[in-house]
């Protein structure tokens, strides 16, 4: 299927955009990549009169470091974040989620920004973004910007903190250097999205955690931290049985979803030992 | 109406075209490259598969005013003087096609692939190429396609 007409503006800068969307109101809707707002319009399960695209904006797009953290322009694509050595040095957890989100195409396409304001409950990296501690700078009417932290930034399916009217310009992410990562993406088929996922990020000294950082992907309607198991990695070794342990109360308080793919108590199992295994691969990397 | 310029396969085309139409329906019915196919309405399959300044897009997930001041290159495209591309003839030599119907975005994402790694493993080109669907292969001669074509040694 081909989308309903729209309009199609391509302004050039971020004050364009603004001024093009406050004039729009909720007819209009932004378009980044396209990755995830083009099967949409296809299938026609939303028709606006006019997209608005972010790609000819110079600025939004690029990676680079302020002091301790690494910023990215929100139309940054996939593949720029996985290719990235600073964001490979700093934020190895961000880079390895990265590319585990669909297929070298979509990377090729698809944004950063546009991937965390869609907030699809399995999307990937809302779960790494959560456990970097990033922040998401968002600008409204007349350039007004303010910075809202990944733990206030998802706030239903799909739907952020990101308001009508307003533009993500960049994710800020502090710098985690020399951290271990890794994110457990669980499916049955290549090329699907997360039944349950966990991103964990370990800071070693010699053979013992001294912090941990981990993300939930699809286990409820946002990323979800498990703050329990963060806890209980402090001082453990990098061992199979320690990290068992402390890998266990990683769905406490979730309320994952039932659907095809599997249930809610199977989702919660799966929790724990995609936990243990994203921890002990992220000491050992 | 928007007027969009694009470069196609080494020429310069300017056409007009409704926003809403996507770069694999301007390539097909405006510039008759029937070359690159449908073959979802997901953007699953990969089957449309073609190159955006030089990266691998899937071309029904693409608008064509997207693609405005940039360069295509698709499946019409890789043949040069009658010759075929080495990704060509190594699908042909490893018989890495049946109905053929993936066959063009096949080509178009390995050819991406050896750009971004020139000696993948087996497992790295089953990973590069996993969104693109085969239903008649099982995938297996794609595989050994790939590995030819990097110039490395196919086991038997
Ligand atoms: C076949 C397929 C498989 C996929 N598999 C996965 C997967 O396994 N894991 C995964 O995480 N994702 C997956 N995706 C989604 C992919 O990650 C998309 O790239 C991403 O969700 C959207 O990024 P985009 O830049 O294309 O955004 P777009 O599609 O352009 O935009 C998405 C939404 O965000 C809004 N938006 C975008 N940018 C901004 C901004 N800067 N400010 C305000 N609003 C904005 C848009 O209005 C739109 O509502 C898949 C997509 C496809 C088609
Ligand atoms: S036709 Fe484009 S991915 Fe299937
Ligand atoms: S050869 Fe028939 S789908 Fe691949």
């Amino acid at each position: 299927m081909i989308p309903v007409q729209f309009d199609y503006l391509a302004p050039e800068s971020v004050e364009d955009a603004l001024a093009a969307l406050a004039e729009a109101g909720d007819d209009a809707k932004i378009m980044a990549g396209g990755q995830s707002l083009l099967p949409v319009l296809r299938l026609r399960l939303n028709s606006p009169e006019k997209v608005i695209d972010l790609s000819r904006i110079p600025g939004l797009r690029g990676i680079s470091e302020e002091g301790d953290t690494i910023v990215i322009g929100a139309m940054t694509t996939h593949s720029d974040v996985v290719e990235s050595e600073l964001v490979g040095q700093h934020a190895l957890l961000l880079q390895k989620t990265v590319a585990e989100v669909a297929d070298p195409q979509i990377r090729h396409r698809g944004t950063l920004g546009g991937a965390l304001v869609h907030a699809d409950p399995a999307g990937d990296i809302g779960a790494a973004a959560l456990a970097l501690d990033a922040e998401f700078v968002i600008v409204g009417p007349g350039g007004a910007t303010r910075t809202v932290p990944a733990s206030e930034f998802f706030v239903d399916l799909f739907e952020t903190a990101v308001q009508e009217g307003e533009l993500l310009t960049q994710v800020r992410i502090p710098k985690h250097t020399g951290w271990g990562a890794r994110y457990e993406k669980f499916v049955r088929v290549a090329h699907q999205w997360a039944i349950v996922a966990v991103a964990a990020t370990v800071k070693m000294e010699g053979g013992t955690i001294t912090e941990a950082r981990i993300g939930l992907t699809n286990m409820g309607s946002i990323p979800l931290r498990a703050t329990s198991v963060e806890a209980a990695l402090l001082g453990q070794p990098a061992t199979e049985e320690a990290v068992k342990a402390a890998s266990a109360t990683a769905a406490d308080g979730t309320n994952p979803p039932s659907d095809l793919n599997g249930d809610s108590d199977y989702r919660k199992h799966l929790a724990g030992v995609l936990t243990r295994r994203a921890v002990l691969a992220a000491a050992g990397s | 109406m928007t007027r969009i310029t694009v470069q196609v396969d080494d020429e310069s085309y300017t056409d007009e075209v409704e926003p809403r139409t996507l770069l694999v329906h301007y390539l097909r019915e405006q510039l008759g490259k029937t070359g690159t196919v449908v073959g979802c309405d997901t953007s699953n399959c990969g089957a449309c598969t073609v190159h955006l300044d030089g990266r691998s897009v899937k071309s029904c997930n693409v608008l064509a005013v997207q693609a405005d001041g940039h360069e295509v290159t698709t499946i019409e495209g890789l043949a040069k003087n009658g010759e075929l591309h080495p990704m060509q003839a190594a699908f042909h030599e490893c018989h890495a096609l049946q109905c053929g119907y993936c066959t063009p975005g096949m080509i178009m994402q390995s050819i991406d692939l050896l750009n971004e790694n020139p000696t993948p493993t087996e497992k790295e080109i089953r990973a590069g190429l996993e969104g693109n669907l085969c239903r008649c292969t099982g995938y297996h001669n794609i595989v050994r396609a790939v590995q030819t074509a990097s110039g490395q040694e196919v086991a038997s």
